[in-house]
């Protein structure tokens, strides 16, 4: 544990200092105050922020950690030719972009709400950068994961585009025809299953059901609703995309223990 | 003593090392040498526990190489791709290394000092040349006064200054009975540094024995001849 603590520290200073992580946090940042400001009342403002939030946040988190992966490459080397585990190395460097990239979110969208003492939308704030966060999780493990398996670094950042475009553009469109040319079929359940298997979706539900705004919840997300109460059904959305954002980093650990470098 | 047997590794198709038996003596420097795609970087890699063997087994003074990485306490190693994070200076690069062997380790600053890397400490590694990444990569290697130093083409972006340098030390460390690992497509390097030679032909041991045997065995008195020479013969081990 100390060794990954130590790893996780000096990559969070080489991260802090490319500024990157600046920009991310002011993005935020301005687009939550901008609609605070502007956007009309709390909630709809945050319900804009979700969808900023859903759009962007699996984006920056694959695209940041496939490229990550593949700098660092040589550096890992190096110090995995040290008396360090491959557990640890995996963890403090898995550590360090995670809570970095999750900073970001939490700095971003949380310190507008908080300086004006939740707007009164303070435990629905909270919430989306829970999701933000569950996201920034889910798509990091994946854009390791990703890097991991795939040596060629444009091959692995194409990749990567590609899985973000499935999963936040694609995915609700596919199913929508999908259940078109299936008129008629009781499609409930194969829908909730589409559902769970999207992260994003399932971010979009946790939302909009706890918000309680069923027409902005997506094809897949309004059959959710169909099967579930609001409770029910944050609670168990929720709980799935916990799973999720653990899924992506233990598969990474994985590979990153297999991995020939 | 370090042991390598019948040692085997294959990416996707294409077999690296296609069982590789070798024994590289202790106080001695012994260079890998081999044409592109022999194998050499991945036998080092499988050493450092970088690449895990299809089969065979490593053995580093009797410690058979596993999943287990404190073996590589005894292991410097510089590679022959010197980057670092370019956020952080030579001197953070330093302390995460520092910190990662703990406070038991013996330090050796030498090479810090002798290749004048102290005023470049502070500065970031992006701002940093190519030459003084490189220094920087192979004071590293030498830096917990490791028995068993292992470089993968050292010199590579080195001047002819920092060079001399580190083949004194490669020569030291050899004075002290360490066992050094050295790969290099320069040849005249070798047959300055070199005890021993490992001539790995198409993921075999084509010639692992002295320079002197080898000179002998080819007939050619100079190691760059004496390998070309190997490069067009059949499987010998002397």
């Amino acid at each position: 544990m100390r060794v990954a603590a130590k790893i996780a520290a000096f990559q969070l200073l080489d991260v802090l200092r490319s500024r990157w992580l600046f920009g991310y946090a002011i993005f935020f940042l301005l687009a939550t105050e901008l609609l605070l400001r502007f956007g009309g009342d709390p909630t709809r403002a945050l319900v804009s922020l979700t969808s900023i939030v859903l759009f962007t946040v699996p984006l920056a988190a694959i695209v940041f950690a496939t490229i990550y992966v593949h700098r660092a490459r040589e550096f890992v080397e190096l110090l995995l030719a040290q008396p360090v585990g491959r557990d640890a190395m995996f963890a403090g460097t898995y550590a360090a972009m995670a809570v970095l990239l999750s900073a970001g979110i939490v700095l971003g969208i949380g310190m507008p709400f908080a300086l004006r003492g939740g707007a009164g939308v303070g435990g629905d704030a909270v919430l989306l950068v829970g999701a933000g966060v569950a996201l920034t999780l889910v798509f990091a493990g994946t854009g390791v994961a990703l890097a991991l398996r795939t040596d060629d670094r444009l091959r692995a950042f194409g990749i990567a585009l590609g899985v973000w475009a499935c999963a936040a553009l694609a995915y609700d469109a596919v199913l929508l025809v999908a259940a078109t040319a299936l008129a008629g079929a009781p499609l409930e359940r194969p829908l909730l299953v589409a559902t769970l298997a999207n992260p994003i979706d399932l971010a979009r539900v946790v939302m909009l059901m706890h918000l309680d705004i069923s027409a902005l919840m997506g094809y897949t997300g309004a059959s959710f609703t169909r099967l579930f109460s609001a409770t029910a059904g944050t609670a168990i959305a929720a709980v799935s995309l916990a799973a999720w954002a653990a899924g992506p980093a233990l598969l990474g650990a994985r590979l990153f223990r297999r991995k020939d470098f | 003593m370090i042991e390598f047997r019948a040692l085997m590794k294959s990416f996707g198709a294409r077999d690296v090392l296609r069982g590789v038996d070798l024994c590289v003596r202790p106080g001695r420097v012994t260079a890998v040498v081999g044409s592109n795609g022999a194998g050499k970087t991945t036998l080092i890699k499988c050493l450092l526990g970088l690449v895990r063997p299809d089969g065979g087994e490593i053995r580093v003074d009797g410690v058979r190489v596993g999943d287990d990485p404190a073996y590589r306490a005894a292991i410097g190693y510089a590679s022959q791709t010197s980057r670092f994070p370019e956020h952080l200076t030579a001197r953070e690069v330093t302390k995460i290394l520092l910190g990662l062997r703990g406070e038991s380790a013996v330090i050796d600053w030498e090479l810090f000092e002798r290749l004048a890397i102290a005023p470049h400490l502070d500065t970031r590694v992006r701002a940093l040349s190519g030459g003084t990444r490189q220094k920087l990569a192979v004071a590293l290697a030498f830096l917990f006064a490791p028995r068993v130093v292992v470089l993968d083409e050292p010199s590579a972006g080195l001047d002819p200054a920092a060079n001399a340098v580190l083949k004194d030390k490669i020569l030291s460390e050899r004075s002290e009975g360490k066992t050094v690992l050295v790969t290099s497509h320069v040849m005249s390097e070798l047959d300055e540094l070199a005890d021993d030679i490992v001539f790995l032909r198409a993921g075999r041991v084509g010639y692992a024995g002295s320079v002197q045997k080898l000179r002998v065995f080819t007939g050619q008195p100079h190691l760059e001849r004496a390998i070309a020479s190997m490069m067009n013969k059949e499987v010998v081990c002397a």
